[in-house]
């Protein structure tokens, strides 16, 4: 686990009420979002903890320069940066390649997070390995291409704020999400994931 | 097959609602006439369908949130009450703990100044663009209706254009962890929320919190309370032709 500096927990003076409520109401709200993106991003479930409690720190002191628009596309351009930052500063760490044994036991781990009732348990584990398959998908495409998947279809993003939190152009936006979608296709329809075999083995 | 080249980008901003009416008619028109495009535009939404299943999105787990909450950065300035990070550590964190220190210390006259500072929090929330009213209208016969079925009470949405504060729409809103009514006026340039709940009756107080000029009253079981940055005698006096037009 990576260690915090001991200066982010230095104790500030207490920033005004006004500010520390707003901070609350507009910011913390997205901590699901950033941890997903975190998530996606460094494609490593402890890595993207200590991603989001940096970003969160670095956000609250950057929160007064915060000049309308969306917070959830501010606090997500701190978010990606952080995770930019830490990658760096793990050179030489591999992205996860996610076994299915692996996927098991993180399934497994899931099903005990969720207290509440459920289906029966097949349908549960299908679901569960139908969710493990997605997210093996999203995890294997490029990072550009990734985030912008991640931002539009599973945050819902606008191309606008996706154009903010990536800092590229809109008609960028749109390409990397046509070849993450195509690439996406291939892996997760069906049809589309045999005629790629097929042509793969014709060749 | 594949889609046309051309339309490949016009098809995502199709799905994604991006495109503005004309380009939506010529991609719609295309679709229309392109089998290929058309199965490209199937394809598109099934990948969307297969992505936005249940549990892809990550969930922060509790671990993070408690190490959020735990932040010195993040705690409440001392002043504060503890009900605020209650509401932010969420369930089951501090858990009991924390709910026996709340039994104690949330009890009046603590609960006045957090709900004075909630009230202002939220009038400054609601200006931000897309946040001021859910129902835009200058017609107090679309507000009120609007309000039923969303809250169990029934708020006044009095005319008062003709005195100087047209109303432009209505919103609900949370104030205290309780849905609230929010019926927004204008005063010339600037926005008056009034904010209306559900109470015991109280006494009509003004004060000034953050520049921001509030008036609360109460009457027939619901206490109100206005809020703006115009002066605070225009605030009273909003109050007063509120009270006028409402009975």
């Amino acid at each position: 686990m990576k260690v915090i500096a001991p200066s982010l927990f230095t104790p500030k003076r207490p920033a005004g009420a006004v500010q520390m409520q707003q901070f609350h109401a507009l910011i913390l709200p997205h901590l699901d979002g950033a941890y997903n993106l975190a998530r996606y991003l460094t494609c490593d479930a402890t890595l993207a903890e200590d991603v989001v409690q940096d970003a969160m720190v670095r956000a609250f002191r950057a929160f007064p320069q915060f000049r309308g628009g969306s917070p959830r596309a501010w606090l997500f351009a701190i978010v990606r940066n952080c995770c930019r930052t830490a990658q760096a500063s793990s050179a030489g760490r591999v992205a996860l390649v996610i076994h299915e044994s692996s996927l098991g036991e993180e399934a497994a781990a899931q099903l005990n997070d969720h207290a509440d009732p459920r289906p029966t348990p097949e349908e549960e584990a299908m679901r569960q390995a139908d969710v493990g398959l997605v997210r093996a998908a999203i995890e294997a495409i490029p990072e550009p291409f990734r985030e912008a998947i991640v931002l539009r279809e599973l945050e819902e993003l606008s191309y606008a704020e996706i154009a903010e939190v990536t800092g590229v152009p809109i008609g960028t936006v749109m390409s990397r999400l046509a070849r993450g979608r195509a690439m996406l296709a291939k892996e997760l329809l069906p049809q589309d994931k045999a005629a790629d075999e097929q042509s793969r083995s014709a060749s | 097959m594949p889609a046309c080249a051309d339309q490949e980008l016009l098809l995502g901003g199709l799905i994604d609602n991006e495109l503005d009416a004309a380009n939506v008619a010529l991609v719609e028109a295309h679709v229309a006439r392109c089998e290929d495009c058309r199965e490209e535009l199937e394809r598109l939404q099934a990948v969307r369908h297969r992505l936005r299943t249940d549990g892809v999105r990550h969930v922060a787990p509790e671990s993070l949130s408690s190490r959020i909450a735990a932040l010195p950065e993040l705690a409440p300035p001392r002043s504060a009450n503890d009900n605020r990070i209650l509401r932010w550590l969420g369930p089951g964190v501090i858990g009991a703990l924390a709910a026996s220190v709340a039994m104690v210390t949330l009890l009046p006259p603590g609960t006045d100044s957090v709900v004075d500072q909630e009230i202002v929090s939220s009038h400054v929330r609601s200006l931000q663009p897309g946040h001021l009213t859910d129902v835009q209208t200058t017609n107090q016969h679309i507000v009120k209706p609007w309000f039923n079925g969303k809250i169990d009470f029934s708020p006044p949405v009095p005319e008062l254009a003709d005195v100087g504060f047209p109303l432009a729409g209505g919103r609900l809103d949370s104030i205290g962890g309780k849905t609230v009514a929010a019926i927004v006026y204008h005063r010339r340039l600037h926005t008056v929320n009034l904010y209306v709940w559900p109470a015991k009756d109280s006494a009509e107080r003004s004060f000034v919190k953050d520049g921001f000029a509030v008036t609360e009253w109460s009457r027939n079981g619901l206490r109100y309370a206005a809020v703006s940055d115009i002066p605070p005698a225009e605030v009273r006096q909003f109050h007063q032709l509120f009270e006028q037009r409402s009975s």
